[in-house]
């Protein structure tokens, strides 16, 4: 695989009329988007909008059904090398058997067949991202016994471990208290400062990340809005996005939506996905 | 007293062992064998969450053997061929864990049924019948041996080539999808994989005890370790222990083996389950002293 520059102006996601439907369900469409490096891109929409499709369709496990994508520059496949991904949470199955090194080892040569050569580099640098996210304390300890805040720390640990050129996270603060969200938005914030790391960060709540987000990319109804907070995040850009009256009101720096409708009856998070063992969905 | 007297002396008989030791020689060797296989094999049923797998394979691969039997062609191919095409179908029809459990639940009875027809034609030998199900040891004659061994190697191999991306699917599959692992075809192929190593196992212990080789020492070293080095060693000197402790006792006796290499392995188990409660306890502490401060 040829090495993709650092800084020569590629984007690193791009999407062009990018379009995605189920069936004749359109869930979203006419998406034109340029993600740059160091660009901290929050995805926010109520339940059933499209927001995990989204990072299905950027992980390239999700075809379009229109428009183009491209990750720095190529097929989203292609670029999966340069993706570093922090999942939902999930109920722990068989990961909780997992020390905390054991998953970031993974995000360096997990995906590599054969028996592993030479471990003195890879548990040199498992141990500098350990230190790194805050987590040696707990590095040999399995995953089952950590807390939510913990496990979240190794998982972007794991994330960041591949040097990846688009960090992409799935409710990474879901079901954490205060403290450990800012820890974590902090792990993020500080990676994309340091190394350019473009931050595509999906979530249900904006305001632990308001002070951080360069645009948000708004879905909702088939349609969306893209823009910095203060474009997107006022009454008449959502209204207009929901076809209804949404008010938003600013408290003490945070952000309050009042009135948007939910999207569908999902019920939140998808708990049915939780029960997959082995993870291979068709 | 004279009763029990003769059933001990079933259980346990020592006299002339060291002859008795010459003829199970290549059962131990083979022992060592379906040690490692079901040992390595076991850490993924394991991470998989695939014991009734394991179970529904075995079925299917006591059905070959008996066809194998009846038709006077070598036992150990039947067996391998019952094995694949049970693992083939789980891996093909049951790829969602919900769909798994009922396609095998589907499987198994049929395969045991054929079985029993097979067996019940077979006009040879009585003990011939009941190893396939209890196990047997000096049934393992030369040209069984090379095709036990040649296929531990294979299992080997393949599992040697594949052990850390099917660790990685295993425990993490959507990182591991997302990184471009392919998590599907693994799956089936660790299916192939396990399917050979029942079938080996399926020669010593039989088709009913499979999981005391393939599920029970893993999960024994699961409960101590969480290493990914020490598990998979620990679960391989659990299985080789068992087995081969089988064997050995089972030589003074006039029952067939499972019964020891199932109760050395529950034994192994429950020693470290015992024992894996100190190693939580330990975390546990961490936690609140963590959680404290």
């Amino acid at each position: 695989m040829t090495p993709i520059p650092r800084q020569d102006g590629t984007p690193v996601v791009g999407l062009r009329a990018a379009a995605l439907s189920y069936g004749d369900r359109e869930v979203w469409s006419g998406l034109d988007l340029d993600v740059r490096p160091g660009e901290f891109l929050a995805v926010l929409g109520p339940n059933g909008a499209g927001k995990s499709s989204f990072v299905r369709t950027l992980l390239g496990r999700q075809p379009l059904s229109a428009g183009t994508l491209t990750v720095l520059g190529r097929p989203a496949r292609q670029a999966a090398r340069h993706i570093g991904y922090v999942p939902q949470q999930a109920a722990l199955s068989a990961q909780a058997m997992l020390r905390a090194r054991d998953l970031v080892r993974f995000g360096i040569d997990g995906h590599r067949f054969g028996p592993r050569l030479r471990t003195g580099p890879v548990r040199r640098r498992v141990d500098e991202i350990l230190e790194s996210v805050g987590a040696s304390a707990y590095a040999d300890v399995p995953l089952g016994m950590l807390s939510g805040g913990e496990r979240q720390r190794v998982r972007i640990g794991q994330a960041l471990a591949a040097d990846p050129r688009l960090l992409l996270c799935d409710e990474p603060l879901l079901s954490l208290d205060l403290n450990h969200q800012r820890a974590v938005t902090e792990l993020i914030d500080a990676r994309r400062r340091s190394r350019g790391t473009a931050v595509v960060f999906v979530t249900h709540e904006i305001n632990p990340v308001l002070g951080l987000v360069d645009r948000v990319l708004y879905l909702a109804r088939g349609g969306h809005r893209i823009g910095t907070p203060d474009e997107v995040l006022t009454s008449e850009s959502l209204s207009l996005l929901y076809g209804t009256q949404v008010d938003v009101v600013r408290v003490r720096g945070r952000v309050v939506v009042a009135g948007a409708p939910d999207e569908t009856a999902v019920p939140p998070h998808h708990p049915e996905r939780l029960q997959e063992t082995d993870g291979v969905r068709p | 007293m004279t009763l029990a007297d003769g059933i001990w002396h079933q259980i346990f008989d020592f006299t002339d062992y060291g002859e008795l030791l010459a003829l199970v020689r290549n059962s131990l060797v083979a022992g060592v064998a379906l040690g490692l296989v079901g040992g390595l094999a076991g850490v993924f049923v394991l991470m998989r969450d695939l014991p009734f797998a394991v179970h529904g394979i075995s079925e299917l691969s006591f059905a070959g053997a008996s066809a194998a039997l009846l038709l006077d062609t070598n036992i150990v191919a039947g067996s391998i061929a019952g094995s694949l095409l049970a693992a083939g179908a789980i891996g093909v029809l049951g790829s969602r864990a919900r769909d798994r459990n009922s396609v095998i639940g589907i499987i198994m009875p049929f395969g045991l049924g054929l079985g029993v027809l097979f067996l019940a034609l077979y006009k040879g030998r009585a003990a011939n019948k009941f190893g396939l199900l209890t196990g047997q040891i000096v049934a393992v004659d030369t040209p069984q041996m090379s095709w036990l061994l040649g296929t531990s190697v294979l299992v080997l191999v393949a599992l040697a080539v594949m052990w850390r991306p099917l660790a990685f699917a295993s425990t993490d599959p959507d990182v591991a999808e997302a990184r471009g692992v392919p998590v599907r075809g693994l799956s089936f192929a660790f299916m192939l994989v396990l399917g050979l190593a029942v079938a080996l196992s399926v020669q010593i212990v039989g088709a009913l005890l499979v999981l005391s080789l393939v599920v029970t020492p893993a999960a024994a070293a699961a409960r101590v370790t969480a290493s990914p080095v020490l598990l998979p060693v620990l679960s391989v000197l659990f299985a080789v222990a068992s087995i081969e402790g089988g064997i050995l006792l089972a030589l003074g006796s006039s029952v067939p083996i499972s019964p020891y290499v199932t109760t050395i392995s529950f034994t192994v188990y429950a020693v470290c389950r015992v024992a894996g409660r100190y190693r939580n306890r330990r975390w546990g502490a961490r936690q609140t002293a963590v959680g404290t401060a």
